[in-house]
């Protein structure tokens, strides 16, 4: 399946932002998303999470014959596995070009620097080495991949042991783990990615592309370092043009990135060597947090609020207090009554409009109780159709509560008049039509 | 019983390897006798062939590359490739089955010359002048005949020369050069022996008049406080493959003008 196009008004509003210095994801241009390393049962099992993308590591170990050039050396395999899976614009079988990029990053930034000593490997020189293999497997493409399967390729080499081998003569023991000890492999040091991508023909560079900065930029650079500032793999590439400069800023912004995750890593490699040490629970099961539903999921953001607040009571305090209505009770004629009729209009809009017609329906009021009723409920209408509608059908129906709903209405006032915050200053218009239409009602 | 083909200069690098490797002598000078800022020696030659549109052949040292240009025509084989606002250039890397120590069981298509022809492919899309021609294809085919290191340079210096005869227009030459980081000192130009040694190396392709660089790419590790120096070194080298090329490609339009007044 071919990956839905981006559309043009997207592609020009996520470069409109980064033109600005945003990220569509609300981080700053040199962050990191949320990187969290967690570890399976079985060792050299290492799942890698940088923000919804997730990435999963198994080495595993085999003895077999060594290459006739290096007959002292072991081997190590690293494959890059982009199944559709992760993303529909993986294609099953054979590996894109893009996917033999990587892996080809991925080999270099951890064989070809020597992360891992071959040499130990070694078990009888010319005929048995072991052979390692780490196998990245890419389980969602949230963009990035690249960073997350380094970081979890090479923790998974870190987090592996091997079964012990001892030679006596001729004969070649592999022990048990019961039996001995499994041993970890010698990592020298530890190279990780961190992927830049540019944008506006290398103006703009962000650390950490997300899915969609990925389909928008123009190309990128990836830059492999370990903890003593040594590149271990340099790779620019795809259509754009970068000067001495961009390079070298980028090695800087590298140095800092690499030494925060290989500290993540050491950390989390620490912490699961204790976990086991304590025979405490470990494993994917023990590592995903005791969430009913953990697809889809998102983080708690921190909002200042402060402002907001301090910006409510300030209008509350320029605002002053809200005039009080005055319901005077006026007796047209024996048996009927009106309340709140002759008032100064405190709706904001149409003033002269409206007074005009109270005016109309003070004087129709006299005539008949029909017209009366429809009268009213033209301006109530205007702001609240629905309820003015009902009380227009059945308004003989429903005479006592609208007794009721005035009075609540009342007291909502009163008591809203002290701390009035939302209350709107006119509020004792409602009021004033309910009034009159409880006289309609009564007549 | 067999024959064991071994590469065209093994004596020289069985002493070395068994030396502990003494790239750099004591005089400053490298294994083949340069300077550690000196390129190998640049021959090229445009034309090569008359059925393709371009042609040309390079070689730096003992690495030897053959590269022609056919286009722009339409788009061949899927049909799914056009870009409507620009030409697609496509890139097919070999190395002949007798260009390494030993013989080549792939000749194309394995996982290093697949990156190295996407690779191609990248530098070359961004060097030419691809709106020019909306709906079309670019095909560049290279070939390493001998390989003594720097193939993927070679490559590069072949197919400019091969673009240029072919008359497609590009934004600047796109010359490459090697640059490697050994024994504390930067060396331009790293030949096979040197590769295999196990330092450092910088490949860089750039335009040569603007500094930008179109591809970088680095192996084995180096210190961020010498990538400077490395990476200025590699662009002082493609400004000398720049003096080079541009001589050849001057030479080749005077002489053919020459001929063509003649006649």
């Amino acid at each position: 399946m071919k990956e839905v196009p981006i559309s043009t008004c997207e592609r020009e509003f996520i470069l409109k932002a980064i033109r600005d210095r945003k990220r569509i994801d609300g981080r700053q241009t040199y962050d990191y998303r949320r990187l969290k390393v967690s570890f399976g049962m079985e060792r050299g099992c290492c799942i890698v999470e940088l923000g919804d993308t997730k990435v999963l590591a198994q080495v595993s170990g085999k003895i077999e014959e060594p290459k006739k050039n290096r007959p002292t050396e072991g081997s190590i395999i690293i494959n890059l596995e982009l199944s559709p899976m992760a993303s529909p614009a993986f294609e099953p079988g054979r590996p894109t070009e893009s996917g033999i990029e990587m892996n080809r990053i991925l080999e270099r930034n951890i064989r070809d620097s020597r992360a891992v000593d071959t040499e130990s490997l070694c078990i009888v020189a010319g005929e048995k080495v072991w052979s390692i293999r780490a196998d990245v497997h890419v389980l969602n493409d949230e963009g990035n991949i690249m960073d997350a399967a380094s970081i979890a390729a090479i923790t998974a080499l870190a987090h592996f042991r091997r079964p012990d081998v001892t030679v006596m003569g001729e004969e070649v023991t592999i022990h048990s783990p019961e039996d001995r000890d499994p041993v970890p492999l010698s990592v020298h040091h530890m190279p990780v990615c961190v992927t830049f991508a540019f944008f506006d023909q290398g103006e703009f560079l962000l650390v950490d592309p997300n899915r969609l900065e990925e389909r928008v930029m123009d190309g990128r650079m990836v830059v492999g370092m370990n903890m003593h500032r040594e590149i271990c793999t340099l790779m620019m590439s795809g259509g754009m043009l970068l000067v001495k400069e961009q390079v070298l800023r980028c090695s800087q912004i590298a140095t800092v990135k690499v030494a925060e995750i290989i500290e993540l890593i050491q950390k989390a490699l620490d912490k699961d060597a204790q976990a086991r040490q304590a025979g405490e629970k470990c494993g994917f099961a023990e590592s995903v947090p005791a969430n009913k539903i953990t697809t889809n999921k998102k983080e708690p953001t921190l909002i200042d609020t402060t402002a907001a607040a301090q910006q409510a009571s300030q209008v509350i305090q320029e605002a002053g207090p809200v005039d009080k209505p005055m319901s005077n009770m006026i007796v047209q004629a024996p048996g009927t009554a009106q309340i709140g009729e002759g008032l100064v209009n405190t709706w904001q809009i149409d003033d002269v409009d409206m007074e005009s017609e109270e005016e109309e329906e003070g004087r129709k009021k006299s005539v008949t109780n029909g017209k009366e009723a429809e009268a009213t409920s033209k301006p109530t209408e205007r702001k609240r159709p629905v309820k003015a509608v009902s009380h227009a059908d059945d308004s003989g129906s429903e005479e006592e509560e609208k007794v009721m709903l005035y009075q609540g209405d009342a007291e909502m006032k009163s008591t809203e008049d002290s701390t009035a915050l939302q209350q709107p200053p006119n509020s004792d218009k409602p009021a004033k039509k309910k009034g009159k239409k409880k006289k309609a009602a009564q007549k | 019983m067999c024959h064991k083909i071994r590469h065209p200069r093994y004596w020289l690098i069985l002493p070395f390897k068994m030396a502990g490797l003494e790239i750099i002598s004591d005089q400053g000078y490298r294994i083949d006798g340069r300077r550690s800022s000196e390129l190998r020696k640049v021959c090229a030659r445009m034309g090569v062939f008359t059925q393709a549109d371009g042609s040309a052949y390079i070689e730096q040292g003992n690495t030897k590359a053959l590269a022609t240009v056919y286009g722009p025509h339409e788009v061949r084989k899927g049909r799914g490739k056009i870009q409507h606002d620009r030409a697609v250039v496509n890139c097919q890397f070999s190395m002949a089955t007798f260009s390494t120590g030993e013989r080549k069981s792939r000749p194309k298509g394995d996982r290093r010359s697949q990156e190295m022809s996407m690779h191609l492919r990248q530098t070359f899309e961004a060097v030419i002048v691809t709106e020019l021609f909306p709906r079309s294809q670019i095909d560049i085919y290279v070939q390493i005949l001998q390989a003594d290191g720097g193939n993927y340079c070679a490559c590069v210096n072949a197919a400019t020369l091969a673009v240029i005869d072919a008359g497609i227009p590009m934004k600047d030459y796109v010359c490459a050069c090697t640059a490697g980081f050994i024994q504390d000192s930067p060396l331009l130009d790293i030949s096979y022996v040197e590769e295999s040694a196990g330092a450092p190396f910088l490949t860089v392709a750039m335009m040569p008049k603007s500094e930008q660089i179109v591809l970088l790419e680095m192996n084995s590790r180096l210190h961020a406080d010498n990538m400077e120096k490395v990476l200025d070194l590699a662009t002082q080298g493609c400004k000398d493959v720049f003096a080079v090329l541009d001589r050849h490609v001057r030479d080749h339009v005077s002489e053919s003008h020459a001929l063509m007044t003649a006649s």
